[in-house]
């Protein structure tokens, strides 16, 4: 590794103070500090660190996706040619098909956020923050397959610029960039969006070719025909990454046991949703609020955006207990939306959002109640003193 | 008559294990040619001096005081020659050099039983014997002020930060002018004196009278006096408690007992790049440099004075400063890692993430360098920073109204409760490598400007 280093650092040069590229120093440093971590050594407070750091943190979310991923590409081909009589069911004729989609839609998220998140780096002289590694991710599994790219372009670009960068980058932002590309996607262009023609690749254009989901007709009172486990397992049409539960399950344990995403909250939805979906069982009125609970949560991309989005900690509730309260509200809402707005089958995106505007409201009132017990503190003091 | 202990447990926190712990051997140092004082170990204080080159000194003699206030006093470790005084910018005094006698002679501060005195006189005594600066003053973690009337007096009794000197074994021997010490803080606050001491290592300290005594079970930081605090009694606004280290005690005591001003410490000399790790006994300012030439592995390095989480990087400074009881050494880390950032690589590392498989051997000890292991970036992840911060105290909102300046909003979260120290393991656990510790000395430093 000697000599990338000095080829690092002869690349360097031009970009330090006083050189020529000096603008784009911070640009420049993205990459490098990519290929090696710096090698800084503590200046003020403590003199050992933590081995951790915001990349290594992403990059454990990223490969907490990777499951999802890797089924979501097998599972576009398995819904596209499953409905075509005779076809080549072979797994690798499955798996690149769902590459031939998938691909394009990641060097078009990626492209696209990561050259926004480079231009306001420069243009603000601040670092290149490494939260969109995730986002990048995040926005593709979320949306349907063939959502036309230029679509997901401007989903990104919408989300990165107004959703992000406007409220001072990463760290800083109020709602889930993730999900705000897909409302964007999902307000703009409807027709890409919902629907019974859009979750299998092709169904639009190849007559015979149904993409309806489960949740979409079960809003229209029609019976689910698939199995408990094909929904377990994610043969199911529904957007990318959304549909294999194994895969999403295996993921939240990565998730769980590295520390980087909080089980508090996952675990809150999950209950928040269960106990949402008991009660409206005891209504009974329609074919979703006879849908029992587990099945509930193995369809659509409820236990998805429970295990990846709502544990965004940027837009999320921060404080501990915080984070129970958010969780519950979010399980809550989500089946709510669900049931009873058939326009919305699923509900998890606008579940998620509203709790993300509502999580400073929620930690405000945690924090509140530690600060009135300090002051009840120098009450009581006073009372004894007089 | 004994006193009864009672228990705190400390549910949250870590324990750093560390290469390089000290083995429990006393050894002396010989006497230094020069003895060296640096007052910008008094955080605060700016100095007025009460002696000039040339001058000659007893041990105890004043050297200088503070200029806000004459009655923090700073006595001579030693008896000789002031041989040199050296200044920086503004003509602020950097070091005072000391060139010391062959025998000492000390300046006679008489014996005095601190039971048949009363309070005004043990202040004034403590002042002019210049024993104010073992009095930290919490809030704002600085040097006492001898005109006040703590609420209460509280020492630990041992330290959990990494390597740290085992207390009850330093002050080995010194068990009566220990408790001669408690006797005279009594005499200082309306209130108790309060002890506590790690359940592991109880030493001599259940043996005391006059003094509140507390068994502590848990990791670090349940040895450091804030958390203990606010555990026993926490600490309100307009409120002021002080705060003595254990071996201040049995200086005090000594002072007392004795009638000198002898400030010889027992200090660990411990870390990863120590040979013979163990305790050593000298006089405060004593030069070092012997000792760290002979017992020091490598050449790329680090001196702490204290301990790796919160003690100060020492530079080119090699003389014993007043509060140590600890020096480590640690390796310098300026290398390069390649794809460092990779989850499940580098596990040499420690984390209290579990993104590399450092959990799964709680007991290794381990070899740590000064490297950040990454760059700082924006407060991204959340509830980490709970983990290792056991008090009543919102920790990330804190800190987040302390970068702001924030004043109303430090009062209502608990500014007058922390230390710099007490977020000592935010800084190292934090993902976002925030340099909690800086952030929270800036801000007591503005309220003691703004709200005093």
């Amino acid at each position: 590794m000697q000599f990338l280093r000095k080829k690092v650092d002869q690349l360097k040069k031009p970009f330090l103070k006083g050189g020529k590229l000096e603008k784009y120093e911070k640009g420049f440093q993205a990459l490098e500090t990519f290929l090696f971590v710096p090698n800084h050594t503590t200046k003020h407070g403590a003199h050992i660190r933590d081995g951790n750091d915001l990349k290594r943190t992403m990059m454990v979310v990223i490969l907490a996706l990777i499951p999802a991923l890797l089924f979501g590409i097998y599972n576009a081909g398995y819904q596209h040619f499953s409905q075509i009589q005779g076809a080549d069911m072979s797994f690798w004729n499955l798996f690149s098909h769902g590459l031939w989609k998938v691909i394009p839609m990641l060097i078009v998220s990626y492209g696209v956020g990561l050259g926004i998140e480079f231009a306001f780096a420069i243009w603000r002289n601040h670092e290149v923050n490494e939260g969109y590694l995730v986002s990048g991710m995040l926005i593709p599994l979320i949306m349907p397959i063939d959502l036309p790219l230029w679509m997901l372009a401007l989903s990104v670009v919408f989300a990165v610029v107004l959703g992000k960068e406007v409220f001072g980058g990463t760290g800083m932002n109020i709602f889930n960039p993730a999900l705000l590309a897909r409302a964007f996607a999902f307000f703009a262009y409807p027709t890409f969006m919902s629907g019974d023609k859009v979750w299998v690749s092709d169904a639009l254009t190849v007559d015979g070719l149904s993409g309806a989901t489960i949740l979409g007709n079960l809003a229209q009172n029609l019976e689910s025909t698939y199995s408990t486990l094909d929904m377990f397992l994610g043969f199911i049409p529904g957007s990318i990454g959304e549909t294999s539960k194994l895969a999403i399950l295996i993921g939240a344990i990565l998730l769980i046991i590295t520390g980087v995403g909080s089980w508090r909250i996952m675990l809150a939805s999950v209950i928040g949703a269960v106990i949402t979906v008991l009660l409206f069982n005891m209504l009974g009125l329609n074919a979703l609020m006879n849908f029992s609970w587990y099945n509930h949560l193995l369809v659509g991309g409820f236990l998805f955006a429970a295990v990846f989005m709502a544990t965004d900690p940027v837009s999320g509730a921060q404080t501990n207990k915080g984070k129970w309260i958010y969780g519950l509200m979010i399980g809550f809402f989500s089946m709510t939306i669900r049931i009873f707005n058939p326009a919305y089958p699923e509900g998890a995106m606008l579940a998620i959002l509203l709790m993300n505007a509502v999580a400073p409201t929620i930690d405000y009132y945690v924090v509140n109640g530690n600060i009135s017990k300090r002051k009840k503190r120098i009450k009581n003091n006073k009372l004894k003193t007089t | 008559m004994q006193t009864m202990s009672k228990d705190i447990r400390i549910p949250k926190g870590l324990n750093i294990k560390l290469k390089g712990a000290a083995e429990k051997t006393i050894s002396d140092l010989p006497r230094s040619d020069v003895y060296t004082i640096l007052p910008s170990e008094f955080h605060g204080i700016i100095p007025k001096l009460n002696v000039k080159e040339g001058d000659r000194v007893l041990a105890g003699d004043t050297i200088f005081h503070s200029k806000t206030n004459e009655l923090v006093k700073f006595g001579s470790p030693v008896s000789g020659k002031i041989q040199e005084i050296r200044r920086g910018e503004k003509r602020s005094i950097l070091e005072i050099k000391i060139k010391a006698d062959d025998v000492e002679s000390f300046r006679e501060l008489g014996i005095k039983d601190p039971l048949k005195m009363g309070a005004e006189e043990v202040k004034m005594h403590l002042s002019d014997t210049g024993c104010f600066p073992c009095f930290t003053q919490r809030p704002y973690a600085v040097i006492a002020n001898p005109n006040d009337t703590p609420r209460d007096i509280f020492i630990s009794g041992f330290s959990s930060a990494p390597l740290a000197a085992s207390e009850a074994y330093a002050l080995t021997g010194q068990e009566k002018d220990f408790q001669t010490g408690i006797h005279v803080l009594n005499k200082l606050t309306s209130g108790k004196v309060h002890l506590s001491v790690s359940a592991d290592e109880m030493g001599f300290f259940d043996k005391l009278d006059k003094v509140e005594l507390y068994r502590v079970y848990g990791k670090h930081p349940a040895g450091n006096v804030g958390v203990q605090i606010n555990k026993i009694s926490p600490l309100n606004k307009g409120e002021k408690v002080w705060t003595v280290k254990p071996q201040d005690v049995a200086l005090i005591g000594r002072v007392f007992s004795s009638g000198k001003y002898d400030v010889t410490r027992v200090f660990a000399f411990a870390g990863s790049e120590v040979e013979k790790p163990q305790y050593y006994k000298a006089k405060y300012g004593t030069d070092l440099t012997g000792l760290f030439r002979k017992h020091v592995k490598n050449s790329k390095v680090r001196f702490i004075s204290g301990d790796v989480l919160s003690g100060k990087n020492m530079g080119n400074i090699t003389s014993l400063g007043f509060y140590n009881s600890l020096i480590t050494v640690i390796p310098e880390g300026d290398y390069y890692t390649f794809f460092g950032w990779m989850p499940f690589t580098q596990n040499q590392k420690l984390s209290l993430s579990r993104s590399f498989f450092s959990w799964l051997t709680p007991n290794k000890e381990y070899v740590l360098d000064t490297n950040m292991n990454g760059e700082e970036r924006a407060l991204v992840l959340t509830g980490e920073m709970e983990q290792v911060f056991p008090m009543d105290i919102y920790p990330m909102q804190l800190l987040k109204a302390a970068l702001v300046k924030d004043i109303d909003k430090m009062e209502n979260l608990g500014i007058y409760e922390v230390a710099p120290e007490d977020f000592g393991l935010i800084d190292f656990s934090n993902t976002s490598k925030l340099e909690a510790q800086a952030v929270i000395r800036e801000a007591l430093d503005l309220m003691i400007k703004e709200v005093g």
